[in-house]
């Protein structure tokens, strides 16, 4: 407040007019995920089959622009189903479709013109087992979708502030050349989260990023989520209830298929509508 | 052949299997070193005659006159190996891709079988084919476009005889197709589907995904696969000697007739008379021992280091 009294006082009246025009971005930007801005992911009645096993039965939910939202539910309900049709991987099985409505900004992604392929870069993705290209080197995995995508700028540049980002950039900076196989499993799936974020995508799709990973690591790598959060969308997949507690602003509670639930976190960790979704967080089963 | 050092809980079976196959990898070191000392006896009389460095690097050869040089069998057999590599080797790996990687799957098992018949086919009958179909088939129009698009080349020059290096090599090529074809189909499915899925998920066509993630994971593999297939061609006799010409020269054109190692020790040795010419023979028999021996050291040691990766190579 005092600086804006100074600047009061040192700017004239006039200049002070376009000030003020220029700055209702500002105040915008602080509101946590807004409400009102028009949702980032929109996902009405998704079928998923493979072959004849029908995966997922008639999802609907809404994902807010720069907002986490944390899948979980007992294995093999369809998690990581669900987040493979968002970028459209789930097609790629033999076999596997998918039905519904994908709304990324209101645009279908099922749609016969979505290109799958420059959907993914916007669509970026986090597997459960790290899988760095195992010829390339440390700085070739990170710059990998960017040569691919033929995104141009400092690469070196781009890949140390991805490293950076992902908590791993002290750990190897002094060998970027060496092969990225050379890593630990924490490690290298911290590097294929340096690797997705590259390409800078809008939305984040992560199947139990951690759970390879060891309680620094993780720390490390919910500590990015939240930073994250403030440019990207985040869906993130995980077995672990405190880490959905602590890193998400929604929670979507699958179950052989069915979505259940989705609500705020905090609703559904403490007061969840459905009595199967209560069962569940609270450790009765699954 | 070092001996599986068991730890000292391993238990009797593992231990006995340890042992059986100690023996028996043994046993196979055994007989191909007693192969190779027959083979260097009965050359002996030839490495006294003629001497191992003339005999290697002397490009007569006439049986009447004793004279022995081994350099137009050496050069045959390498060049002829070589062209059926360069022509098998993409060849193989783009069928393979194809089979596995982007094909439709109703193909892939007619195709996969059409391979295997492709290996089952005698070589004698290779060589016929070769003969009576691909040699004119090269002689016109083959050579003389390759002549007329590539002639500035020392490989494509001269008259299109069709009986020679190339006719030899495309043999070579076809007989050598399944076994890297069918390899490379198996190395490629050890391909992670992870990894193919993490060239995807950032965006990656299915071609790019094949280039970034396949290829370099089944480098190795492909080639060994290579190497496999190169075994087979330099030590193919019948279907070779059928087509290349059989004739003790040197030429840079792949159009001219050539000769090889195992070709003019099948058609000499019968007749050979003296135990010079049969000791030379043999001799040539021990060099191409040698030559497949080089080229393993080589491919070992070429697998290894793609197998390696970067590590500070690639900045
Ligand atoms: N490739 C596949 N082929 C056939 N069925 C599959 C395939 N992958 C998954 N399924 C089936 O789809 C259902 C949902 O699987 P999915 O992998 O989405 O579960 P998940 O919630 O991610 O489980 P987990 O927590 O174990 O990762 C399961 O019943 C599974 O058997
Ligand atoms: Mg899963």
């Amino acid at each position: 407040m005092n600086a804006f009294q100074e600047t009061t006082v040192v700017i004239p009246p006039s200049r002070r007019m376009l000030d003020l025009q220029a700055k209702p971005v500002a105040p915008a930007l602080r509101t946590p995920a807004s409400a009102q801005e028009p949702p980032k992911l929109q996902v009405e009645k998704l079928d998923a089959w493979y072959g004849k096993t029908h995966a997922l039965h008639g999802v609907n939910l809404v994902v807010p622009p720069r907002s986490v939202m944390a899948a979980i539910g007992p294995s093999g309900c369809g998690k990581s189903t669900f987040l493979r049709c968002l970028n459209r991987m789930h097609e790629l099985i033999p076999g596997a479709r998918a039905e519904g409505t994908l709304l990324l900004d209101g645009q279908n992604l099922l749609g016969r013109d979505v290109d799958p392929v420059s959907l993914r870069r916007r669509v970026g993705m986090v597997f459960q087992r790290p899988n760095p290209f195992p010829t390339l080197s440390i700085r070739d995995n990170v710059a990998a979708g960017l040569k691919l995508n033929g995104i141009g700028g400092n690469h070196d540049e781009i890949v140390e502030r991805t490293l950076r980002q992902s908590a791993l950039w002290d750990e190897v900076k002094d060998r970027l050349a060496a092969s990225a196989l050379s890593l630990s499993g924490g490690q290298q799936q911290r590097l294929c989260i340096a690797r997705a974020l590259a390409v800078e995508p809008e939305v984040l799709l992560m199947d139990e990023p951690a759970s390879a990973l060891d309680p620094i690591a993780t720390a490390k790598i919910e500590d990015l989520i939240h930073e994250l959060k403030s440019r990207y969308t985040i869906l993130i997949v995980t077995h672990n209830m405190q880490q959905a507690a602590r890193v998400s602003d929604q929670t979507a509670f699958f179950y052989m298929g069915d979505l259940i639930e989705v609500g705020p976190t905090e609703k559904i960790f403490t007061n969840p509508s459905e009595k199967r979704t209560e069962d569940y967080v609270t450790g009765k089963f699954g | 052949m070092a001996i599986p050092v068991q730890a000292r809980s391993g238990n009797v079976g593992d231990r006995t299997w340890a042992w059986v196959t100690a023996i028996f990898g043994g046993l196979l070191l055994v007989v191909a070193g007693l192969i190779l000392l027959e083979l260097g006896r009965v050359a002996a009389p030839a490495w006294s005659h003629i001497g191992i460095v003339k005999f290697l690097f002397s490009s007569d050869w006439d049986p009447v006159q004793e004279k022995f040089g081994a350099l137009p069998f050496i050069y045959g057999t390498l060049v002829t190996s070589a062209v059926a590599l360069a022509i098998a080797l993409p060849v193989s790996v783009g069928l393979a891709l194809f089979l596995s990687e982007m094909g439709p799957r109703s193909l892939r098992t007619p195709v996969a079988y059409a391979i295997e018949v492709l290996a089952a086919i005698p070589s004698v009958i290779y060589g016929l084919w070769g003969l009576f179909v691909m040699v004119p088939w090269l002689r016109s129009p083959v050579e003389p476009f390759l002549a007329k698009t590539l002639g500035f080349l020392p490989f494509f020059q001269g008259p299109p005889i069709g009986l020679g290096y190339l006719a030899a090599g495309v043999i070579l090529a076809l007989m050598i197709l399944p076994t890297v074809a069918s390899v490379t189909i198996e190395v490629l499915k050890t391909v992670p589907p992870a990894l193919k899925e993490g060239a995807l998920a950032l965006g990656a066509t299915r071609w790019e995904s094949i280039r970034i993630a396949v290829l370099p994971y089944a480098r190795p593999g492909i080639i060994g696969a290579s190497l496999l297939g190169l075994g087979r061609a330099l030590g193919e006799t019948m279907a070779v000697t059928m087509v290349i010409g059989n004739s003790p020269e040197i030429h840079a054109s792949l159009f001219a007739p050539g000769y090889t190692l195992p070709a003019v020790i099948a058609n000499e040795f019968a007749e050979a008379t003296g135990d010079v010419h049969v000791g030379a023979l043999a001799a040539l028999g021990l060099v191409l021992f040698g030559i497949t021996l080089i080229l393993n050291a080589i491919a070992r040691i070429l697998v290894e280091a793609v197998a390696r990766g970067p590590r500070g190579a690639r900045a």
